[in-house]
Formats: structure tokens, C-alpha cells, sequence
């Protein structure tokens, strides 16, 4: 709340660096923050946000039965995997979607105290995150149907989950600057990100595909941010290459981030 | 409570930038850039407007500074610049000391959530910590004097009682710099004078007090100081009653 008065002006990147820090140590504020969204979503419902897990649940069902048929796979590899696949998958699309909004929703509290303003990107991490650990109760029962045992593989989930938080960060801080400067982004995204829900292994599984779509499916970047979650649950190693894309996105990501935070974070109050 | 509160405003400058649909489209960006800015020429010349130009002010603890102008003259747009919610465009904002902005207290009350609810997510939205939060529910509570209307959502509330939930919660931390825009303005008169009791302790603690009205006794009341300004640009600086005779 008070800042040291101290005399000279600060950098612009030392504003941008103190902005991320400082909104990710109140975590007790975007904690509540998300939560209650959540609970504004789902009040006066009698299950409340298990909601959320029941029409997962539903989904999974029926999706399963139908493709595990219409691709004729077998469907205790093909449900476990699907299960993953559309969990994760809400998950990178509510980062994604939520993340255009994260400013201009929170235009309210902007305009009205001196927050960091990475306080509403963590906001919306947080709010999916919620949603993705009541979702991620459905993988546990089919896994447990379909005797899926990760194994000490599993573990590498963490590291996968964790360098999709941080893209979650740097996608939520650049396309909220960018959804509050210019309005018709968060529908491009929405656009991009529905058709990038087909062309993605999720529904469907890679080793249906000809050989020759392998170099194409290496490019999208959604299969490799999907592989690092994916494949150690399902008690498979991600190749190095969804590694290395991965790693590859995220140092991108943030730096390209960094750069237009230093130049245009002060702006972002005037554009909302 | 320290006794240096300060808010030193340096040639400080706002200009707000005005996006129509037009100008705020991608696609009129792109028009622009390919076109090689003849169809969409608008999407090079940005509009903004000048709210606040060249202001420069000092003010140290103790002071009680009104804030004078017609309508649109830049009173809320200074505020928010001393609150820090605008960085300005030219210029440097120093300030020191916990700030309280009543720029519109009942802005952001959660619909949904309940009072009690409110008051918590609203603390801590201020900058206080949990425990601070916990420590004060009860007092801020019972100022509010709502009763069992704080475990209800605030939906139910009425524009009043929208008011004693956020000013209770605004000044709630004992501020060394107020920041308000219009004195109390709803509320019925028990709780204006109640508030009113409030401010003035507050104000008879010293600290800074910063307050726009368009009433000239409130302010010749209230305030030591008065700074004029007149589209965006300081007028008159100067004692209330001087500065109140130029306006």
C-alpha cells in the first residue's frame, strides 16, 4: 500500500519485474479471488462445483463410447487417454480464453486501487486450476476402471504441469494487454483455439494418423503442451522433442512477454 | 503511524486515449498498414484527450487540500493519478503513506457474495493482509450498523447500505492519505453524520486529505488549501477562501 518515496524514477522493467513478483506473494487475494468465481458460478446449486466433475464425467461417457467405436480402438487404452486429453485440454483452453478477459473483467478493480496487475492473470490461473483438480477426479475413477498405474513415470506430470502454469501466465499477461487494447482479439483466439481443439491429438489418437501427418502434428504446439501432462499419467516418458518445444515456448513466451510489459504495462490501465 | 505522509505531484501529464469501434479494431490497423494508410488514415491519428496538463503540486502531512473545477476540468483524473491507478503520461507521482481512495466506495461490491464476504475480498483488494482483514471484520461490521443484512448477498442492498459497506471497509485502516471524490454522498443522516464523525477524527489526526466537491462552504469548512483547476491545467493554488474567490 505505501510505497518508498524514494526520489528517482524507477526502470519501466524494474516495474514490470515488481508487478509479477509482488501480485504472485498476495496469494491470499487471487486465492479468494478465483474461489469466488467459482462459487458465484455454482451458487444456489444444490451439488455446487461438482458440477463441474458430473458433466466431465457425462462427456467422457458418451464421447468414449461413441469415438472408442467409431475408431474401433480398444477402449481401455483409448478412454484413459480421451479422459486426459479433454481435462488438459479445458484446462489450456480456459487459460487461454479466460486469460483475453483477465483485464478487462477486472477493469472494476483497476480502475479503483493500485494493484499489481498480474494479481487478475493469477486470478484466472487459479480459477482453471480449480477447475482442472475437480475434473482431474474423473481420471482417477477411469483410471481406476481401466487399472491405468502410472508409475514413477507419472511423476513427470509435475514438471509438465508446472511449465503449463507458467505459459498460462505469460499467455494470460500478453493477451489480456493485448484483448484490452484491441477488442477483436479474445474472438480471433476463441476461433484459433476451437479449431485447434480438432487438429490436436485429443479425440483422437496420433497412431491413427498416416505417417506422413507426423511432421505437421510436431508443429502444433498445443500437442506438445498436451504431451508433457498426458503421456507420464498414462505411464508414458514425452519424447524429447515436446520437451524441448516446450521449454522452447516458454522462454519465448516470457521474454516477448517481458518486452512489451516493460513498454506498454503502465498503458493497460487507460485501455480497459 | 508516521508522521511524513506526502504526495508530491511533478509535471504531471494524462492523456486518455479514445478508441472508437473503429480505432480499436485489428482489422482497421491492418487496413492502415496495407493500404499504406489510405483507407483506414483514422487508424493513424490516435484522438486522445488532455485531462491533466503540466500539474505539478507538493503537498506534506497536515494538509487538506480541495480540489476545484467545473465539471470535466480533471479533479477525479488527478485523484486517481495521486491513488496511482493512472501512471501518468509525462511526469512523476511520489507518495507516501497508506492511502484510502473514496473515489466511489460502492464501486465492485460482489453481487453474489455476501457482506461479510465483501468486506474480506474488499480488504484485502485495499492491500491489507488476512489477519488484518480478521481483526477488523467486527469493528467494520458494526460500523456499518447492517446487522443480519451482512450474511445476506449484497444484491438485496440498497444504494445506502451499498455505501456503508464500502466506505466502512475503505476507511477502516486508519489512513494517513484520504483521497475522496465528492463528500459522503449517500447514505441516509445517521450514517452520513456518522461518517462524517469519522473523516474528521480522521482529519483532526492530520494526515493528507484530498477531496474534489463542488460545495464551496464543505470545502471552505473542511480544507486548509485549495487548488483550482481548469481543463486539466492548475488554475489557482493557494489558500481555500483565495482560491474560492477566484473560482
Amino acid at each position: 500500500m505505501s510505497e518508498p518515496a524514494l526520489k528517482h524514477p524507477v526502470s519501466q522493467s524494474t516495474l514490470a519485474l515488481f508487478d509479477l513478483v509482488e501480485g504472485a506473494r498476495v496469494i491470499h487475494l487471487w486465492g479468494r479471488l478465483g474461489w469466488q468465481d467459482i462459487r458465484r458460478r455454482y451458487r444456489r446449486s444444490t451439488l455446487g462445483p461438482f458440477w463441474i466433475t458430473i458433466s466431465m464425467g457425462l462427456l467422457i461417457a458418451v464421447l468414449g463410447t461413441l469415438y472408442g467405436g467409431l475408431f474401433k480402438v480398444d477402449g481401455s487404452n483409448y478412454v484413459p487417454y480421451l479422459t486426459l486429453g479433454f481435462i488438459i485440454w479445458t484446462l489450456v483452453n480456459g487459460l487461454i480464453t479466460d486469460g483475453c478477459t483477465a483485464y478487462v473483467n477486472a477493469s472494476n478493480i483497476i480502475q479503483q486501487a493500485r494493484l499489481p496487475l498480474s494479481v487478475h492473470v493469477y486470478r484466472v490461473i487459479w480459477r482453471n486450476l480449480i477447475i482442472f483438480f475437480h475434473n482431474a477426479v474423473i481420471f482417477v475413477v477411469v483410471a481406476v476402471v481401466f487399472a491405468v498405474w502410472p508409475g514413477w513415470t507419472g511423476l513427470l506430470a509435475i514438471p509438465g504441469m508446472a511449465l503449463l502454469c507458467v505459459n498460462g501466465v505469460w499467455v494470460g499477461m500478453l493477451l489480456g494487454a493485448f484483448s484490452a487494447r484491441f477488442r477483436d482479439v479474445p474472438p480471433i483466439i476463441a476461433s484459433i483455439v476451437r479449431i485447434a481443439f480438432f487438429v490436436t491429438p485429443i479425440i483422437w489418437m496420433p497412431e491413427l494418423l498416416p505417417h506422413r501427418a507426423v511432421l505437421p502434428m510436431n508443429l502444433n504446439p498445443f500437442f506438445h503442451v498436451l504431451e508433457v501432462v498426458r503421456a507420464p499419467l498414462l505411464g508414458e516418458v514425452p519424447s524429447a522433442i515436446s520437451w524441448l518445444a516446450m521449454i522452447g515456448i516458454t522462454l519465448v513466451g516470457v521474454a516477448a512477454t517481458f518486452v512489451v510489459y516493460v513498454r506498454y504495462r503502465w498503458r493497460i490501465a487507460y485501455w480497459i | 503511524m508516521n508522521n511524513d505522509a506526502s504526495i508530491h505531484v511533478e509535471k504531471v501529464t494524462v492523456d486518455f486515449p479514445i478508441y472508437n469501434a473503429n480505432l480499436r479494431s485489428i482489422k482497421n490497423q491492418f487496413i492502415y498498414h496495407g493500404t499504406g494508410g489510405r483507407v483506414g488514415r483514422r487508424a493513424g491519428n490516435r484522438l486522445t484527450v488532455r485531462a491533466l496538463d503540466d500539474v505539478s503540486l507538493a503537498l506534506e502531512h497536515g494538509d487538506r487540500v480541495g480540489i476545484i473545477g467545473h465539471n470535466g476540468a480533471g479533479k477525479t483524473t488527478l485523484l486517481r493519478v495521486m491513488a496511482g491507478v493512472y501512471e501518468p503520461v509525462q511526469g512523476h507521482v511520489w507518495r507516501r503513506g497508506r492511502t484510502a481512495s473514496l473515489l466511489n466506495v460502492s464501486l465492485g461490491i460482489d453481487d453474489d457474495a455476501t457482506g461479510y464476504e465483501n468486506i474480506i475480498t474488499r480488504g484485502l483488494l485495499l492491500g491489507l493482509s488476512p489477519e488484518e482483514v480478521q481483526d477488523r471484520t467486527v469493528e467494520i461490521a458494526e460500523f456499518t450498523e447492517l446487522g443480519d443484512y451482512l450474511a445476506m448477498p449484497a444484491h438485496t442492498y440498497s444504494a445506502g447500505m451499498r455505501f456503508r459497506l464500502g466506505f466502512a471497509v475503505c476507511t477502516c485502516f486508519e489512513p494517513e492519505i484520504l483521497l475522496m471524490d465528492e463528500w459522503l454522498s449517500v447514505g441516509d443522516r445517521h450514517f452520513v453524520e456518522k461518517a462524517r464523525k469519522r473523516l474528521e477524527e480522521f482529519i483532526e489526526r492530520a494526515g493528507i486529505l484530498v477531496l474534489a466537491s463542488q460545495n464551496a462552504s464543505l470545502l471552505e469548512r473542511v480544507c486548509t488549501k485549495g487548488v483550482l483547476l481548469d481543463a486539466g491545467k492548475v488554475k489557482a493554488i493557494g489558500a481555500i477562501s483565495e482560491v474560492l474567490g477566484d473560482y
